[in-house]
């Protein structure tokens, strides 16, 4: 076992009150296992990223465990947490390729970063230009500003300086969002052989593109509103979805073969609750076609089948 | 739901933002005193009311003499008066070309943008002391109101660049893209969508044009460029000096003007700098 | 519009249009956003612009909408040349041609209620409209979007979601009673669950006679929605023809590319490693595909000269040497 995650609740403190971003979550990786976290705009997924190795100044840390490979992580402790980021979890934030600073060569800025995390930069270097290459990308552009690459090629580089310390867990926020079709497809494979090399054990990518998702993750958990929703193996979310959301979620991508004349996807009317107050038990009841009565009740996220879970009061063991 | 819209945000910061408070406070203090200070006293500043000289501050009179007898008080307050309407006068104009140009400029660029810069660059190089040593030369009477609109017309630049930079980027965002396919001719689309978004800084630069026109005055009256005729702090500094106040002590004369236009400007960019927090969400404590 | 003239009449006609920017200090090198590209639209078709950032996709809807300028090139609206409208012509042609671009929050001014831009319009187009007239013209608007008039109206952009203020924004288009729509990425910030519900809205309008340019950088929703396809690289077409025929038949090496690289949720990626693209734009007199071609039979030729438009079957055109 990897991580495991009980309980996890984190909240947004604003001037009108607490903003429930996250509420109760619990999952678990197992070893070298790369889940998918998936869900749209609100739905917490970076609240949850975020969480696991840096709680900022407005977020507040309401309940939850985390243990990563044995290990309790205090991530309510900002101090005691210094001692796990970059080493044990590691992150590729949302917006890494623009928020390099432009006054400075890529070689300066990364050693500075390494330096600052009392590691000496030069034992490492090797290592580092060695993976670099293994991402395509040369020595030269050490010497280059930020202004100078792609990009496809800051991505990569910021994913070979946030693994480089081959951390147990890494976060990937959003990565391929801003970049092109045929570079995404380039950096999320890589990702992949960074796993398969062992450069980490095993990786949450957050995203809320599901189709990348297919592609190189093992498991997808979705979220919604701030609730887990179903996480199970790719095949099962995509092909077998048990939770009405996910099922409407998957039913609304377009694939390529699909024609509007031919036959009309649906989405999902209506639009997510505002986590000021958002309503009680299952926050999706009052977009869902099949809610009931006990759906004022939040439904436990419990286990269906091997390794798929579901948070839904309609699903149970008997409809596996 | 409760929804705090934008305003009520504004005005709900406003209130908690000590710097703003202080800063207003201030201001309002010595506006009310220019208002209806003179008010209270007969005396014209000019006037010899103390044939004797100098006399510190007593009942009779509330700042003391000047070395010529003058009431320090009506010259303090009929100064203040004085030297907010330079700071409104001044400022003013100079904030009001700056909007002018910046806007234009920014808005337009091109050739008309390259032509705007190159002026304001020439105003803004200047040597503003040495055009006035010209004019004063040849101008034989000086008013309070050509001294505001000297200063209004060699201060714009810098507001200018300012609204030029924020023009440009506000005028790249897609809800002036609309504007134009809505058929909006240019200087609607200044007024009606740029400016408002800019208010804030509008009002800041306004500010800053005021407290600046405040300072400039002080400063050319106090070496003698100032108007040739009615009172400002300034002028009351410079008589002060030359008169030697300082050797002998009569301090009545020149520390309250100093302080005054001290305390003004000083609490106009304190105000600005709490203005920019209550604008600027990023700036704010939670 | 007019539902019955469907796929009849030449809406648009681009002909060699080409932006060019001076870059660099004084003006010295060049930058082609947009080179030589030449299509058309009909009247109630609907048209993919698929490419991908720096392809000139949006500069081409820009210059159809004449937010910039064009640099060399026609561009025929109905038969007339609108390249070079300036203002009481350009208003004119505003009561025909509209756009909706790609961030919604980003398109209304945001300290003004959002239905101010209906104001805007009504001021600029129909000045002597009676208020209950104008009203009820609002209410049949919204509700043409999918809209409900009392939820929406009278409120600030940051009250109102993504895909709501994107059909706020058709709404306004719709209002000028328009034959042509210019979507730039209109839902590619939407979530996917609301995405598909402003394209059906598309969809329908479709139905009812609108023709639409659809710019996007993703293929799935290009094929499901579109009628005809243009495949734009560094602002070339690469290939163009009817939907169907172009992704079911791709021929230029870059739309195979970018076919095999989207991510699909009934198909796996082919592991075969994707070349990367070079961060300086040189200028050249061949193929702007030449660098990261795999084709077989890539020759000097391709360096030398650019390859123009071949029908290689009826509705599909390549821009490429060596397809047969």
């Amino acid at each position: 076992m990897s991580l495991s995650v009980e309980n996890l609740t984190v909240y947004y403190q604003t001037l009108q009150g607490p903003v429930r971003a996250l509420e109760n979550a619990c999952f678990s990786l197992a070893d070298g296992e790369i889940m998918g976290l998936a869900g749209e705009s609100g739905c917490g997924k970076t609240t949850l990223g975020l969480s696991l190795i840096y709680l900022s100044e407005r977020m507040r840390y309401i309940q939850g465990k985390v243990v990563l490979s044995g290990t309790d992580i205090p991530i309510w402790d900002h101090t005691k947490m210094d001692t796990y980021r970059y080493k044990y979890i590691s992150i590729i934030p949302q917006y890494a390729m623009s928020a390099m600073n432009p006054t400075r060569k890529i070689g300066k800025m990364v050693h500075d970063l390494i330096s600052a995390r009392c590691i000496d930069f030069e034992k490492i270097k090797p290592e580092f230009l060695r993976r670099l290459g293994l991402v395509k990308l040369s020595e030269d552009i050490l010497s280059m500003y930020p202004i100078e690459l792609s990009g496809g090629m800051k991505q990569r580089m910021v994913m070979v300086i946030s693994s480089l310390l081959n951390p147990e867990l890494l976060i990937a926020d959003e990565i391929t969002s801003a970049l092109d079709v045929s570079t995404q497809k380039a950096v999320a494979e890589m990702l992949v052989e960074f796993r398969n090399r062992k450069f980490l054990n095993s990786m949450i990518v957050i995203t809320h593109d599901i189709s990348v998702l297919y592609q190189i993750a093992d498991s997808i958990l979705v979220m919604y509103a701030g609730q887990l929703s179903e996480k199970g193996p790719k095949e099962e979310i995509i092909e077998n979805p048990l939770h009405p959301y996910t099922k409407l979620l998957i039913s609304s991508l377009p694939k390529i073969g699909m024609k509007i004349n031919e036959k009309r996807l649906s989405g999902i009317p209506g639009k997510p609750p505002l986590l000021l107050n958002p309503p009680e038990g299952c926050r999706f009841r009052d977009r869902c076609p099949v809610g009931f009565e006990k759906c004022k009740e939040v439904p436990p996220f419990i286990r269906i089948k091997d390794n798929h879970y579901v948070a839904c009061w309609k699903v149970s063991k008997k409809d596996v | 739901m409760k929804v705090i819209n934008k305003k009520n945000e504004f005005v709900f910061f406003a209130f908690r933002n000590k710097k703003v408070i202080i800063g207003i406070v201030v201001i309002l203090i010595f506006l009310l005193f220019a208002l209806v200070g003179p008010n209270f006293t007969e005396n014209d500043p000019f006037d010899f009311a103390y044939p004797s000289g100098p006399s510190k501050p007593s009942p009779d009179y509330w700042l003391g003499t000047t070395m010529f007898g003058q009431d320090v008080y009506s010259q303090f307050t009929n100064g203040l008066r004085a030297t907010f309407l330079v700071g409104a006068l001044g400022g003013g104009l100079a904030t009001l070309i700056g909007i002018i140009i910046g806007f234009t400029g920014g808005y337009r660029g091109g050739i008309i943008d390259e032509i705007l810069n190159i002026l304001t660059n020439i105003v803004l190089v200047l040597p503003g002391f040495a055009v006035l040593l010209i004019i004063a030369a040849y101008l034989d009477v000086r008013s309070l109101i050509s001294e505001s609109i000297f200063i209004g017309l060699t201060a714009w630049p810098w507001a200018a660049r300012a609204i030029r930079a924020q023009t440009f980027s506000l005028k790249s965002r897609e809800f002036i893209d609309l504007a134009k396919l809505s058929g909006m001719k240019a200087w609607k689309i200044i007024i009606g969508e740029i400016a408002p978004n800019m208010l804030s800084y509008l009002v800041m630069t306004f500010i800053l044009q005021f407290g600046g026109a405040i300072l400039i005055a002080a400063t050319l009256d106090f070496i003698g460029l100032g108007p040739t005729e009615g009172i400002s702090l300034g002028l009351m500094m410079q008589g002060a000096v030359s008169w030697g106040a300082l050797q002998l002590g009569v301090w009545w004369w020149f520390v309250p003007p100093g302080l005054a236009i001290t305390a003004i400007v000083s609490a106009l960019y304190l105000m600005n700098i709490g203005l920019d927090e209550i604008f600027n969400p990023k700036l704010r404590e939670m | 519009m007019s539902p019955a003239g469907r796929f009849q009449k030449k809406m648009f006609k681009l002909e060699n249009i080409s932006k060019v920017y001076k870059i660099g200090t004084f003006g010295g090198k060049e930058l082609v956003a947009v080179d030589d590209v030449s299509f058309d639209i009909n009247t109630g078709e609907v048209i993919a612009l698929i490419g991908e950032s720096g392809s000139g996709k949006t500069t081409i809807g820009k210059m159809i909408l004449r937010l910039i300028d064009i640099s060399s090139g026609k561009i025929l609206f109905n038969g007339k040349d609108i390249s070079k409208n300036k203002s009481r012509e350009l208003k004119e042609y505003y009561r025909n041609v509209q756009g909706v671009f790609q961030d919604p929050f980003s398109s209304i001014n945001p300290i003004f209620k959002a239905d101010r831009i209906f104001e805007t319009i009504k001021v600029e187009f129909y000045k002597d409209v009676p208020p209950f007239e104008w009203n009820n013209k609002i209410n049949e608007a919204l509700l043409r979007v999918g809209l409900n008039p009392e939820h929406i109206l009278d409120k600030y952009p940051h009250q109102l979601s993504g895909g709501q203020l994107q059909r706020f924004l058709i709404a306004r288009a719709l209002l000028l009673d328009i034959d042509f729509l210019v979507a730039d990425e209109i839902i590619s910030m939407l979530d996917a669950s609301t995405r598909i519900d402003v394209l059906n809205l598309l969809a329908d309008l479709r139905e009812a006679g609108l023709s639409i340019l659809f710019i996007t950088h993703d293929l799935s929703l290009g094929y499901y929605i579109s009628d005809k396809t243009v495949i734009l690289y560094k602002g070339r077409i690469a290939e163009i023809g009817k939907t169907e025929k172009v992704f079911n038949n791709p021929l230029h090496p870059y739309t195979r590319m970018l076919l095999e690289s989207v991510p699909q949720i009934n198909k796996r990626w082919d592991q075969k490693l994707v070349s990367f693209k070079k961060t300086t734009i040189e200028p050249s007199n061949g193929c702007v595909y030449y660098d990261r071609c795999t084709h077989p039979k890539k020759n000097e030729q391709c360096l030398d000269r650019k390859p123009g438009l071949l029908e290689i079957e009826k509705d599909h055109f390549v821009n490429c040497w060596h397809i047969k």
